[in-house]
């Protein structure tokens, strides 16, 4: 039968970790940010707010391209990897990492921040006059209150991670085993006119980023209940 | 078995991915399956475990890391099997534009051969310093083809570029891909190409062209002779294969790089292309040697 081809296993796994690990590292660091951005009223708040949405509006091929290059053995970043004794990251399993986490960025930021702000600044003042320390009242009253903000940024940065293509080719070289993806191998089933062996991955590609859109909006349906 | 542990690592991660029924699809022992539980235990064993599988990879002596130009994947493909089953040594292909590999190697890809799909990019390299003086050479040269999929619409002399019974040409853009700029020589030959121009669609690369064409969206476009020819024969529609003195020739170079110096699979491979088998598959694909 002509479906799935012995590379399609590996590529599909390799695409579930680096999006699970992504998401994981997205959440720890965009819960910091987006508080940050929600409460701050320093002057840089704009310029921050901005440069954490750039991957959201610059074409994949052009991320890709800088962090391929900032990487790279002449880049700063791949220069300090190398004195660490790391050696430069690009076209391994951990550059794809940190490509990834940029690339999701906004997705992971924008919806906790969103869930801070509507939270307002009550909740933590009342905690305060219950005299809560601050770092105890943000994880026992604005995360609570912000989780519906922190799930749909898990769902999206795991989704939007699963469908990248133009950072991961990029940076990652598409190396069976090491650094290809279920889109990479899709690019590669085409390019060799394997369409049938492209069709079965991107048709499971569909199927995997609908239901994964179906759950977040049923998930969102709630608290709209609530309020009405 | 290995399956669930895909879906386990959704589950785990945001709580929506429910089951995923066993289908009896292929499957295949993954070095990295380690990595797997590990992943949905800590962060930092489960980075560790994944950069032991990539050394593990990288240990193993006998493969050798091709980058390949996406118009010579099929034909590659196939020679790479041929070349596991005489010698034991893998090669293991990543598909992509000469362009992008271009800016890959400059940047540290750890490929240690390409082949590209033009005579510059492997020169640039050496003279960049960053592949081996000496092993740069031709190992196919492509044939161009105004093909359609409807029978009977291309003639064998290419004249319904003259008769125009046609709404939409494609053709590659000529600054990225050979075969867009050989297409564009031709027309010039012919003296349509201001006559065609505003018919004219242009793709990002030669595997788009055969997809505008191949989708019906363009009517016929200029494409490698090796995406529609099989063993010397045209698989559907209609072709002219264009005479070779109509346009320069479309010579593909391959060329070792530094991370193949002294690799015995990297040379393995390089004196296979050159094997009597590997040059049979080349040319049933529609190249000249």
């Amino acid at each position: 039968m002509n479906t799935l081809s012995a590379e399609a296993w590996p590529a599909i796994a390799l695409t579930l970790q680096l999006a699970s690990l992504t998401t994981l590292i997205l959440l720890l660091l965009a819960t910091p940010l987006a508080w940050w951005l929600s409460q701050t009223h320093s002057p840089w708040r704009s310029v921050v707010a901005a440069a954490a949405t750039l991957p959201l509006v610059l074409p994949p091929t052009v991320l890709g391209f800088y962090l391929l290059v900032l990487l790279g053995p002449q880049g700063w970043v791949g220069q300090l990897t190398t004195a660490l004794g790391l050696g430069t990251l690009s076209f391994s399993f951990s550059g794809l990492l940190i490509g990834s986490v940029v690339f999701s960025l906004p997705f992971a930021v924008q919806p906790i921040q969103h869930a801070f702000e509507a939270m307002g600044r009550r909740p933590m003042e009342v905690a305060a006059t219950l005299r809560a320390r601050p770092l105890d009242a943000f994880i026992s009253v604005a995360l609570p209150l912000a989780r519906p903000g922190l799930l749909t940024a898990a769902v999206l940065s795991f989704a939007h991670t699963v469908g990248e293509f133009g950072v991961v080719l990029m940076l990652g070289g598409n190396i069976p085993g090491q650094t290809q993806v279920v889109s990479t191998q899709i690019y590669g089933h085409v390019e060799a006119m394997e369409y049938a062996q492209a069709h079965w991955l991107a048709a499971g590609m569909v199927v995997f980023s609908f239901l994964v859109l179906l759950a977040l909006m049923r998930l969102q349906r709630k608290p709209d209940r609530l309020q009405a | 078995m290995i399956s669930l542990f895909y879906f386990r690592i959704a589950i785990t991660t945001n709580g929506i991915l429910i089951s995923h029924s066993d289908d009896g699809l292929p499957k295949k022992r993954l070095p990295m399956n380690a990595s797997f539980r590990t992943s949905m235990g800590s962060l930092w064993r489960a980075l560790l475990s994944a950069s032991l599988a990539l050394l593990a990879v990288a240990s193993q002596a006998a493969s050798v890391s091709v980058a390949v130009a996406s118009n010579f994947a099929a034909p590659m493909k196939q020679i790479a099997t041929e070349f596991e089953r005489d010698t034991g040594h893998k090669a293991v292909l990543s598909f992509g534009a000469t362009g992008q590999f271009h800016a890959q190697i400059k940047n540290g890809a750890p490929f240690e051969l390409l082949l590209a799909a033009d005579a510059q990019t492997p020169l640039k390299l050496e003279q960049e310093g960053l592949a081996l003086t000496g092993t740069r050479r031709s190992y196919a040269t492509g044939r161009l083809v105004l093909w359609s999929r409807t029978t009977g619409l291309v003639d064998e002399a290419g004249t319904v570029l003259r008769t125009g019974k046609f709404a939409k040409l494609a053709l590659a853009n000529p600054k990225l891909a050979p075969y867009g700029a050989a297409a564009w020589q031709v027309l010039a030959q012919l003296g349509l190409r201001d006559a065609l121009r505003p018919r004219i669609v242009e793709a990002a690369n030669i595997s788009q062209t055969l997809q505008f064409v191949a989708s019906g969206n363009a009517a016929l476009g200029f494409v490698a002779m090796a995406q529609v020819f099989e063993s010397g024969k045209l698989r559907e529609g209609s072709a002219w294969v264009v005479p070779e003195q109509m346009h320069t020739p479309l010579r593909q170079d391959l060329v070792l790089l530094l991370p193949g110096r002294g690799k015995p699979a990297a040379q393995a491979l390089l004196a296979y292309m050159q094997s009597p088998k590997a040059r049979a598959i080349i040319a049933a694909f529609g190249y000249t040697l």
